[in-house]
């Protein structure tokens, strides 16, 4: 496959992954606030932010409505959903011909709803509905990518986007929230620090999965091991980085070319730390330095991808 | 099965009567593809008639916004150039065919298949031993003035001889109801993806009356496309790697270049995605180089290379030249191939018919006047508001006058300009070309068009029947180019 187009594939689809979780958080941070906790809406806003990497030229100004616009509509925003949706289809855009009518069909049209002269209306008569939607045009196109396209290279690289893009911002997502959720203890919980907890978990649509899993018993350090360390789960960090080892595997073994050893063995050794370290050792040494450390491994994968499948020198290639 | 389209619930309200319908239909000196001069349906389109008058204005509009959100969901768009840049349109579309009987759609056929052949042999003969010109036929210094001859062609043997393996001629009818070419189109012919859709939209539109007419197929032009590829491979690769060269998402054509190589199957490259080594074409591909053996080029010659060509062009691969001149890979159409499409060297295609085939042009041209010509050029100057003037380096409707509808500043303008290179310029007579119906609303009303088959040339001539109607959509209009507000309509070769 084109380099070129592995690379449009690959960050079609973590932009459309990065619009979902944009959406998902400012989703759970609006229905927080109508919460009247002790947390304050400063504190919501400026931690949707940090865990959204804190987007350039974004700041928190204390104007709720504007924000929310901004963070859904705003083309300038580098955050934004629409940003990312517009930035998704311009890579679709670009390998047109790679991927199946269907799934343009599906990214066009997700494209047209966020741009329809009655989307800022609908947004505003009902927020929920509105992010709802989008959600569900998302997953309709990862289903769509899945059913109709062949599972070889280029699905590969679009599933490699979607499961690095999910570890990054899971990892970023519990780099931002362990302090505060560590704090919490074992204490008794009041209802609101209850919404808080359940919060956290809807942010990465795990509540319901967690409570299969442990029941509606929440504990900071089963949410924490639950969001890290389980295998079944896919919006765990653990599953995520098997995803991203699965795909890298299928993409080395479809070419005919060396192996690139030093991308394999970083996934590897990051999926092998996942799978073998408990909770309480991570909670016995430093959670926020473990999970930065995990950010750290995502973004030197990122560039591994690059200097292996996308711009590799000429000379080497000649070389082999 | 077919589906039935008769079965329309009742509460859709009434059919339109034949009488609405033709409410505003014009006819006058034009031809009218639809009605004869006295008003009656010629008989091939009764039946389409017919269909319409039977359909109530519900029923028509629904089919209408059915089609069009097939084309917005598809992404069926283009780029228009010079406003905002980069914003991309629907490209309009008529639901109502354009339809074109057996017997003079044999006739077309011939005539171009005449026509390309004659040009192909042009070029080699132009970049070769030129005895064209050593007899005379076709002055030296139109040749050597065109701004498409590429010095760089000459002596260079191509594979299969075969210079122009893709190519659109615009015809026209006019009111004696001859078809006429207008144009050659020997560079980068667009257009092909719209003819493919548009049929695939009117067989779901009106799949009833698509049946009962036998319309002849088109749907197999992306294998005959790949197939002529194929046939150009340099010698000794017998699984050719084929791609096709895209100047990238920002051109007008570029849907069309997504669609073309999804249909054959072939990768998509720009010029980004190639290198050359020992003058060997390689495209960057996850598994590291891969070689190319055939380019299906749709970037202009000055954009190809920038060792060959325009030094300050990034959409083509350095080498690309050298490694087509050492035979290591086939670039189609050649470069250099606008020679034979320059508006002024439209004006002997008869003679080169002539020339090389010994045979009388099948399909005649439009009067042309060439500019260069002292007596030529002041009748055109003194006539520049009957006439139609045109750049001859140019396509797509840009650069062009159409005398009875200009201002007499863009008309001082034009003098001028002919003035300073009367080279550059050719004028023809303003054409009153045929009209087709369209649709708007619920009522029938003429509209002018041309239509544009694509020829393709590998292994022998190969025209899918029909091609690309053009329509002027608007209103007294003459102009069917999409960047200049055209629209098309499928186009109906009947058995």
């Amino acid at each position: 496959m084109l380099s070129r187009v592995a690379d449009s594939l690959y960050w079609m689809s973590r932009y459309l992954e990065r619009a979902e979780n944009t959406v998902r958080q400012l989703d759970v941070t609006m229905s927080l606030l109508l919460d009247s906790s002790e947390t304050t809406a400063d504190t919501r806003w400026q931690r949707l932010l940090n865990a959204l990497g804190n987007p350039e030229g974004v700041e928190w100004n204390g104007d709720q409505d504007a924000m929310t616009r901004s963070m859904v509509f705003d083309g300038t925003n580098p955050a934004s959903v629409t940003t990312c949706i517009n930035a998704a289809r311009e890579n679709a855009r670009q390998v047109r011909e790679e991927i199946s009518t269907e799934q343009w069909q599906r990214l066009n049209r997700l494209y047209h709803q966020m741009h329809s002269p009655q989307a800022q209306a609908q947004f505003r008569s009902n927020m929920n509905d509105f992010l709802a939607s989008i959600i569900d045009g998302i997953h309709l196109f990862k289903g769509v990518s899945d059913t109709t396209m062949i599972h070889g290279e280029g699905w590969q690289f679009i599933r490699l986007g979607r499961y690095l893009e999910r570890a990054y911002a899971s990892a970023t997502l519990l780099e931002v929230y362990q302090e505060s959720l560590l704090d919490l203890g074992e204490q008794e919980h009041t209802g609101y620090q209850y919404l808080e907890l359940v919060g956290l978990l809807r942010c990465c649509t795990s509540f319901e999965a967690y409570c299969q899993v442990y029941t509606a018993d929440l504990s900071p350090d089963k949410i924490l091991e639950f969001l890290l360390l389980n295998r079944d789960f896919p919006h765990a960090l653990r599953y995520s980085i098997d995803g991203v080892r699965q795909s890298l595997d299928a993409i080395q073994s479809g070419g005919g070319r060396r192996p690139p050893e030093e991308l394999m063995a970083t996934a590897g050794r990051l999926h092998s730390m996942l799978r073998y370290t408990t909770i309480q050792e991570i909670l016995d040494g430093n959670p926020g330095a473990f999970l930065h450390s995990i950010r750290e491994q995502c973004k030197h994968i990122h560039e591994l991808i690059y200097r292996y499948y996308v711009q590799y020198s000429i000379q080497s290639a000649l070389a082999v | 099965m077919i589906p039935n389209e008769a079965a329309i619930p009742a509460s859709a309200g009434k059919p339109i009567d034949l009488e609405r319908l033709f409410r505003d239909y014009l006819l006058d000196g034009a031809f009218d593809e639809m009605r004869t001069r006295d008003g009656a349906i010629r008989p091939h389109y009764q039946e389409l008639v017919e269909k319409l008058a039977s359909l109530p204005p519900e029923e028509l509009q629904r089919r209408k916004q059915s089609s069009d959100l097939s084309f917005l969901t598809q992404g069926i768009t283009f780029t228009v150039y010079g406003r905002d840049e980069g914003t991309e349109r629907i490209f309009p579309y008529d639901m109502l065919p354009r339809l074109i009987t057996g017997e003079e759609w044999d006739r077309i056929e011939r005539g171009l298949t005449q026509r390309i052949t004659a040009l192909n042999h042009f070029l080699r003969d132009v970049y070769g031993e030129c005895k064209i010109l050593n007899d005379g036929v076709v002055p030296r210094e139109i040749v050597y003035s065109c701004k498409h001859y590429r010095r760089q062609m000459c002596g260079l043997e191509v594979p299969r001889n075969v210079y122009i393996a893709v190519v659109g001629t615009d015809l026209l009818r006019l009111n004696t109801g001859e078809f006429v070419v207008l144009e050659d189109n020997l560079r980068v012919p667009s257009g092909v993806s719209y003819m493919l859709t548009n049929r695939r939209v009117m067989k779901r539109t009106f799949p009833q009356l698509f049946h009962s007419y036998g319309v002849r197929p088109i749907e197999h032009y992306p294998q005959l496309l790949l197939n002529t590829l194929n046939s150009l491979a340099p010698e000794g690769r017998p699984e050719p790697n084929i791609v096709l060269l895209t100047p990238g998402v920002y051109n007008s054509a570029y849907f069309e270049h997504t669609y073309l190589a999804r249909q054959m199957g072939i990768d998509l490259v720009e010029g980004r995605d190639l290198v050359t080594h020992d003058n060997i074409v390689y495209m960057r591909t996850t598994d590291g180089l891969k070689r190319v053996d055939v380019i299906y080029r749709r970037v202009d010659d000055d954009f190809s290379d920038p060792l060959a060509f325009r030094r300050d062009s990034g959409l083509g691969c350095a080498g690309l030249f050298n490694a087509y001149r050492a035979g290591n890979v086939t670039v189609t159409n050649a470069f250099g191939t606008g020679l034979a499409d320059d508006k002024a060297m439209y004006a002997y295609v008869q003679d080169i018919i002539k020339y090389y085939l010994d045979e009388d042009p099948i399909l005649n041209n439009v009067k042309t006047y060439l500019l260069t010509d002292d007596a030529s050029r002041q009748h055109v100057l003194q006539n520049l508001d009957k006439l139609v003037v045109k750049a001859v380096g140019e396509s797509g409707g840009y650069g062009m006058l159409i005398g009875p509808q200009s201002t007499a500043k863009q008309r001082e303008e034009f003098k001028a300009a002919i003035e300073a290179n009367p080279r550059n310029y050719i004028a023809q007579p303003t054409l009153d070309f045929s009209r087709a119906p369209c649709l708007f609303g619920s009522q029938m009303e003429p509209r002018h068009v041309d239509l544009r088959p694509y020829i393709l040339y590998g292994d022998k001539v190969n025209i899918v029947p029909g091609g690309l109607t053009r329509v002027a959509l608007e209103k007294g209009s003459l102009v069917v180019n999409s960047s200049q507000g055209g629209g098309s309509k499928d186009t109906w070769v009947l058995e």
